[in-house]
């Protein structure tokens, strides 16, 4: 059986004057129909590329370099962009951070709706309008008729992310990739659009690739959860599972990091020293070496590859994964 | 890493090398300049010396048309002065006037568009009223304006003298509301910044943040503006000589050079005009280029130091 | 309680600002009538509260609830349109640019945005050098070179790293200098502005560790300004939780998230996402945050809050201090018609 959305080997580099840079490395992962992934990590770990190499919106200097994504069984990543045009904003949809980068400040919002779903099929403007109508209803906005007459700034935040997801659904997509959709707003209207967000997968079918930084999100929406560090996927598998009983360092540290329950009040929390390695200075063998407390010999030399580690996780670690072998080992 | 690393890896020395343009624009121009500089030593006579010019040489065609003489390379004007030596002479009075008028445009201009900026409120509202007001006048009645006052002080005699700070003032007066409302703009991006809230909050005075804080990160624009401003200087300097208004025919500016082949560019001496224009469209049209090249690459948009 | 103990003291501040305009957007035509009106963000309404010597209070609040201008307006920044702030015992909100100097040496302000925080233009040495040279001319070169490299030992960022230039370092390293620049003039009390909100995870628990060292290495007093609930819940020794302006509920951090009692704090903490767990539902609260230009009547909330009546909507709650020490700005909570 084919997945919805399956990427294999997908690599991305950026073409810049000293060489190329290799942004998105290698990563594979499959989504199915109302499965909702969490592709999770910090600034520049790789994630938003990710989102975009999957509709092809890579901007300038960034191509894909190797692998393939296919989409329905498609392979849509040697799509030219006139074919991929008819999926993207269509059978994928993507809702970004900064609402007010999607909306036209100069348009109403009922003009831009109705303009998308016109762009995407023949249809008469009323029903255009009714479809976006319904769409608006969908979302739980408030008077929907009055919004489709007002202009974006005359909205709150909350309700402009709203609408975005509005827009997004007009053309019934299987897929909505959403990267950090709740950055910018506050926790009592991120918790709206995240129940959102799951009310609408559960009621249409849809999947749902949600991008962010911030764990807890992810481990509340989602069921499966791919952890990228610096252009890799270095744990994948099922959210739950990979949240309570993290496999690779890095996880383990960032759960741990996250002020909560873990730690006492006021002591000092677990933290992962140093940072991040930036795209041109990644150390060889695994690249969260330098960083890692189980750091080994091999982990300078060899890049470890994302391995089965039981309980439906997969996890990239040279020192994790010698360690299941000896227990499977004992246990057979 | 030390500095001169540091600039050899610089997005900025990368963009310029890669620009065509602008590197042909800079050597020209930096061809220019020496010339400029160099032209009392460089040039095959004095313009400016009486006992040099032979008013029987006057209006020779270049050395390449009939009755031109090796002599003078690219002819003699209707007063007999070599073209070529006057050229550079000319080229280096504009650039004095051009490159001074800018400096005291800048000076003027920075520390309104600072006060404004800073202290924001009633004195920002009457000192950009005023940059209004400036802008609303001709350059040319201010010019007409401020001639007049200088030969009544002065007297018609000394004109000759005081032509070149004269020029220098009225250009400088004419557009340092350009400085102003630049640096404006600016420093009131710049004053909500935090780090100018950490200044406040150490103890500094305000024009201790303005000079030391704000000052320095807002020069990135003043530079740019600069080149265009120099090219407009030149160019409201010829047009000023030109009217008349400027640089005498005695110690002729590129401007007042056109002016005076212009009687002649029908009786045949095209030469006076042609020459003096063409140089001075080449120098104003490098710097443009420049400026351009320039504005691209420092455009904080594009390219984050 | 000592008054002794307290350190800063905010007593009725209000800050306003005035966002009409030039004198022409003024004129406003209303009633047949031509007058002028001005417009203000009421961005700060009577707030008290005081910070005890060696706490950390957390002043909680999302987008626009005014925490940022109160910690502002604390350190001078904006004067308040009313009110008094004492530090320390002795007023200071009412001193000349020359009287606040000893002050300025006492309170310090970390600043949320690494970015913007640092002069680009200077490099760290220049940024730390400022405020000893300015407040100690007394010090020789050395003595300035020896306290710069004690502060940054102490940050964490490397002594020999000194030429550089801001952007030659990550959002962490520069936040750490920018916290080097705080600690420099050794304070006794720091406000701190959304110090982490801009930081990676990962960063972020470094850097609230290196707060937490200073303040126990220092004996520093925090106020402590962020929208991030577990992080003031893991740091605060109090929280102050402010909506659109007021402070609807001041606590110890413990009791604070174990027994919400404000509806906005309830709602508040059932919207922060736990990992590791799956949602219990949180509390939906009705419509939108109103705007600060238009403050609602009454308690500010009463639009939003299920508890409302009659008196919410037209008398302004104040805060009562309950017997486990907590003080809520409620009228239910006061009358005891919260059940839950």
């Amino acid at each position: 059986m084919s997945h919805l959305l399956q990427i294999n080997d997908l690599e991305v580099k950026f073409a810049l004057r000293t060489g190329d840079i290799t942004a998105i490395d290698g990563i594979r992962f499959t989504l199915d129909r109302g499965e909702k992934l969490g592709l999770v990590g910090e600034s520049g770990a790789g994630k938003s590329v990710t989102g975009f190499s999957i509709i092809n919106l890579l901007s300038k200097p960034g191509y894909i370099s190797k692998g393939k994504i296919f989409f329905q069984g498609n392979e849509i990543s040697s799509y030219p962009n006139e074919k991929m045009r008819k999926i993207r904003g269509n059978a994928i949809s993507m809702i970004f951070q900064d609402p007010m980068m999607t909306l036209n400040p100069v348009f109403t919002v009922g003009f831009q709706m109705i303009e998308t779903i016109q762009a995407h099929r023949e249809i008469s403007k009323a029903n255009a309008r009714k479809i976006a109508l319904e769409k608006l209803k969908k979302v739980h906005i408030p008077s929907p008729e009055k919004r489709l007459e007002q202009y974006p700034h005359e909205l709150s935040g909350g309700m402009r992310q709203r609408i975005i997801i509005a827009i997004s659904l007009l053309t019934d997509p299987a897929i909505i990739i959403a990267d950090e959709p709740t950055t910018a707003l506050d926790v009592t209207i991120q918790a709206e659009i995240m129940d959102l967000l799951q009310e609408l997968c559960a009621s249409d079918n849809m999947a749902l690739i949600l991008i962010t930084h911030d764990l807890g999100v992810v481990s509340q929406v989602t069921e499966k959860i791919a952890v990228m560090y610096a252009g890799k996927i270095i744990e994948y598998g099922s959210t739950d599972q990979v949240v309570k009983h993290p496999v690779h360092p890095y996880t383990e540290g960032l759960i741990k990091s996250i002020p909560g329950t873990l730690i006492k009040h006021g002591e000092d929390l677990v933290q992962i020293p140093g940072m991040m390695p930036t795209l041109t200075n990644i150390p060889p063998g695994c690249a969260f070496n330098p960083r890692c407390y189980l750091k080994e010999s091999i982990c300078t030399q060899k890049t470890p590859e994302l391995r089965d580690m039981g309980q439906g996780v997969q996890a990239a670690c040279h020192v994790k994964q010698r360690g299941n072998r000896q227990n499977n080992n004992e246990a057979g | 890493m030390t500095k001169l690393q540091k600039f050899k890896e610089s997005y900025f020395l990368y963009s310029f090398k890669r620009d065509k343009v602008a590197m042909a624009s800079f050597i020209i121009l930096v061809i220019l300049l020496i010339l400029a500089v160099t032209a009392p030593w460089i040039a095959p006579m004095d313009p400016y010396g009486a006992n040099n010019i032979d008013i029987m040489n006057s209006e020779i065609p270049p050395m390449w048309s009939d009755g031109g003489e090796s002599q003078f390379p690219l002819g003699t004007d209707n007063m007999g002065r070599d073209m070529f030596s006057t050229m550079l002479y000319g080229l280096r009075t504009s650039i004095i006037i051009g490159v001074c008028a800018v400096a005291l445009q800048a000076g003027i201009g920075i520390f309104v568009g600072l006060t404004a900026g800073f202290i924001g409120g009633k004195t920002d509202a009457f000192l950009m009223r005023l940059a209004d007001i400036q802008f609303s006048f001709p350059y040319l009645m201010l010019a007409i304006f401020i001639g007049a006052i200088f030969q009544v002080v002065f007297g018609v005699g000394s004109y000759e003298r005081l032509a070149v700070p004269l020029l220098i003032i009225i250009i400088g007066l004419a557009e340092w509301p350009v400085y102003a409302r630049t640096i404006r703009a600016s420093v009131i991006g710049e004053v909500n910044k935090e780090y100018v809230e950490a200044a406040r909050i150490i103890g500094l005075s305000r024009p201790t943040i303005m000079v030391r804080h704000v000052l320095p990160n807002s020069l990135t624009s003043v530079m740019v503006i600069s080149t265009i401003q120099i090219a407009n200087a030149v160019m409201s300097e010829a047009a000023l000589s030109f009217l008349g208004l400027g640089m005498p025919v005695t110690k002729p500016s590129l401007g007042s050079l056109i002016q005076s082949g212009f009687e002649f560019i029908f009786s045949g001496s095209w030469w006076i005009t042609v020459f003096p224009g063409v140089w001075l469209i080449l120098f104003v049209l490098v710097i443009n280029l420049l400026g351009d090249w320039l504005r691209d690459v420092l455009n904080p948009k594009l390219y984050k130091g | 309680m000592k008054p002794d103990n307290i350190l800063l003291s905010v007593k009725n501040v209000v800050k306003h600002f005035d966002i009409t305009g030039g004198f022409l957007d003024q004129i406003k035509f209303k009633n047949g009538r031509i007058g002028l009106e001005k417009i203000s963000v009421k961005a700060v309404n009577d707030v008290s509260f005081f910070v005890k010597k060696g706490e950390v209070l957390g002043v909680v609040g999302e987008s626009g609830c005014g925490k940022s201008t109160i910690a502002r307006v604390i350190m001078g920044l904006y004067p308040p349109n009313s009110g008094e702030i004492y530090y320390d015992g002795k007023r200071i909100d009412n001193l000349t640019h020359e009287q606040m100097l000893p002050f300025r040496k006492k309170m310090q302000m970390i600043f949320q945005d690494p970015y913007a925080s640092l002069n680009p233009r200077k490099t760290v040495q220049q940024t730390l050098e400022e405020p000893l040279r300015f407040h100690h001319p007394e010090f020789s070169n050395k003595e300035i070179k020896d306290k710069i490299e004690e502060v940054m030992d102490q940050v964490g960022v490397d002594p020999a790293w000194i030429k550089r230039y801001p952007h030659e370092f990550s959002g962490g390293q520069r936040q750490r200098i920018s916290i080097a620049r705080g600690l420099i003039l050794d304070p006794e009390f720091i406000v701190a502005d959304e110090p982490v909100s801009a930081l990676d995870v990962s960063i972020q628990a470094q850097i609230l560790n290196l707060l937490m060292k200073a303040g126990r290495e220092r004996n520093l007093t925090y106020l402590f300004i962020t929208h991030d609930l577990s992080v003031v819940r893991h740091i605060s020794t109090r929280v102050a939780v402010m909506y659109l302006g007021t402070i609807c509920e001041l606590a110890k951090s413990l009791d604070l998230f174990a027994n919400p009692r404000h509806p906005y704090t309830k709602a508040l903490l059932s919207a922060i996402p736990v990992v590791g767990e799956k949602r219990a539902k949180h509390i939906k609260l009705k419509g939108e945050v109103p705007t600060p230009v238009e403050l609602p009547t009454g308690c500010v909330f009463h639009a939003r809050c299920v508890y409302a009546d009659e008196r919410c909507s037209t008398q302004v709650p104040l805060l009562r201090t309950l017997d486990n020490g907590s003080s809520v700005a409620c009228h239910a909570v006061e009358e005891n018609r919260i059940t839950a």
